[in-house]
Order: C-alpha cells, then sequence, then structure tokens
C-alpha cells in the first residue's frame, strides 16, 4: 500500500522497504537522500528542517498519484518519509521506497518521485556550518541565502 | 473578511511572525494578500515572485478568497 509521512525520529528504512515488498513484485527499488558535508564550497556540520507539513503531505500524496499515472497497467506501489528538525551528518532526511512486478516502472517511479519531491514539496532546510553561521538553502540553484538578521 | 496568512522558514524570519489574522476585503484575492504581506517590516527578505499556497494547495495571483481561507507564502523549498 502507498505511504507518505513526515517524521522526526530516524526513518527505518528497512520497515519502508517491508511496506512495498511482495509476493507479486519484481523490483523493490530504493532512494535515501542523506545530510552532505559540503555544500557550494561550505563545511556543513548540520541541517535543520521544517515543513508546511499538511500542505507537503499533499503535495507528496498528489506526486506519488502522478507516478502511478505514468505507468501502464499495474500501477507501482510507493513509500515516502521525509524527516524534519535537526539532523547530523550522514542522516537520512528522505526515503522513497517503491516496488513493480518489474524493474524499469519501479526505476523510473522513483526518479520522478524525488525530482518532483525536490521541485514543489513545502519542506525547507536551514543549513549549519563550521563557522558558527547558519542559512537557509533554495533546491533550485542550491544557493545558501544569507540569513537576515534583525 | 478575515483570513489567515502563514508564513514559513526565511520567510517567518523576515517578517517576524509565523501567522497572521488579517482582514481584507471582500472579493480580495491572493494577489491583494501578498499586497498586505509586502507592505510589512521585513518584506524586502520576500522573493520577488512568491509562491503562494491557498488552504495547502498552489494557487494563482488571481484566485479570488473567501472568508476563513488559510493564505500560505512558500518560500523556496529545499526538501530531499
Amino acid at each position: 500500500m502507498n505511504h507518505v509521512a513526515l517524521v522526526t525520529e530516524p526513518i527505518d528504512v528497512a520497515a519502508l522497504l517491508a511496506r512495498v515488498s511482495s509476493p507479486t513484485v519484481g523490483a523493490v527499488v530504493s532512494f535515501l537522500g542523506t545530510v552532505r558535508n559540503v555544500n557550494n564550497n561550505r563545511v556543513v556540520t548540520g541541517i535543520e528542517y521544517s515543513a508546511y507539513e499538511e500542505m507537503a503531505q499533499r503535495e507528496m500524496r498528489a506526486i506519488v498519484a502522478e507516478a502511478a499515472a505514468n505507468v501502464e497497467n499495474v500501477p507501482p506501489t510507493i513509500a515516502i518519509e521525509h524527516r524534519l528538525g535537526e539532523l547530523s551528518l550522514g542522516d537520512v532526511s528522505v526515503a522513497i521506497a517503491v516496488s513493480h512486478p518489474h524493474r524499469a516502472p519501479a526505476l523510473d517511479a522513483c526518479r520522478y518521485v524525488i525530482e518532483e519531491l525536490k521541485k514543489r514539496v513545502p519542506i525547507w532546510k536551514r543549513e549549519h556550518y563550521a563557522d558558527g553561521t547558519r542559512a537557509w538553502v533554495d533546491n533550485r540553484n542550491s544557493v545558501a541565502m544569507p540569513e537576515v538578521i534583525h | 473578511m478575515r483570513v489567515g496568512l502563514r508564513l514559513f522558514a526565511s520567510y517567518a524570519d523576515a517578517i517576524g511572525t509565523r501567522s497572521l489574522d488579517v482582514t481584507l476585503s471582500d472579493g480580495a484575492t491572493v494577489r491583494d494578500a501578498l499586497a498586505y504581506v509586502r507592505a510589512l517590516p521585513g518584506a524586502d527578505g520576500l522573493a520577488p515572485a512568491p509562491l503562494i499556497a491557498v488552504n495547502a494547495e498552489y494557487a494563482p495571483l488571481d484566485r479570488r478568497l473567501s472568508a476563513g481561507d488559510e493564505v500560505a507564502l512558500i518560500p523556496p523549498v529545499a526538501g530531499g
């Protein structure tokens, strides 16, 4: 069954894969987004994620429906979890699991989901840097905007 | 009519609040709600053409608002 969630605890990737696994599928694809230690040549020490939660869940459900509609005949089964709150280097920020009887639709749907998620799901991240500063990040150009100080 | 405004992330920091209850004239559109926010101190921290959602769905500037609608300004997203 399809599944979409925003979570504050570490994502249980094995449990997410189990959600889409069944004897009827021949392919299970996963994508994990993780917190990287550098962005735009700045040393990143952590990331803080926040969301417009109601809308983010709605957009993720819409993306799942679109990914299913892109496939003829049997729709893929899709599970997405995005983590919110303070994350450390290497932590999984987003996990996507997709299953299908065949690999090509599963791979295509997984790619579709992560690309659309990054474009339109209202989730924001503020990077924390080694020099003690923080900045909001924009996915369109991945350039950090300096924090407004009042 | 009363509508709720919600601000997030960099926009909440710029304006200094996460939510506002505002009065707009009947027949007001998303454009009018945006103009209200643009007149607030700190609005120079908004994008030139910010994305807007009404009741948790992206909406165009000419969308008519109804009393009780929740209008959200959506900063550039950064999920993933």
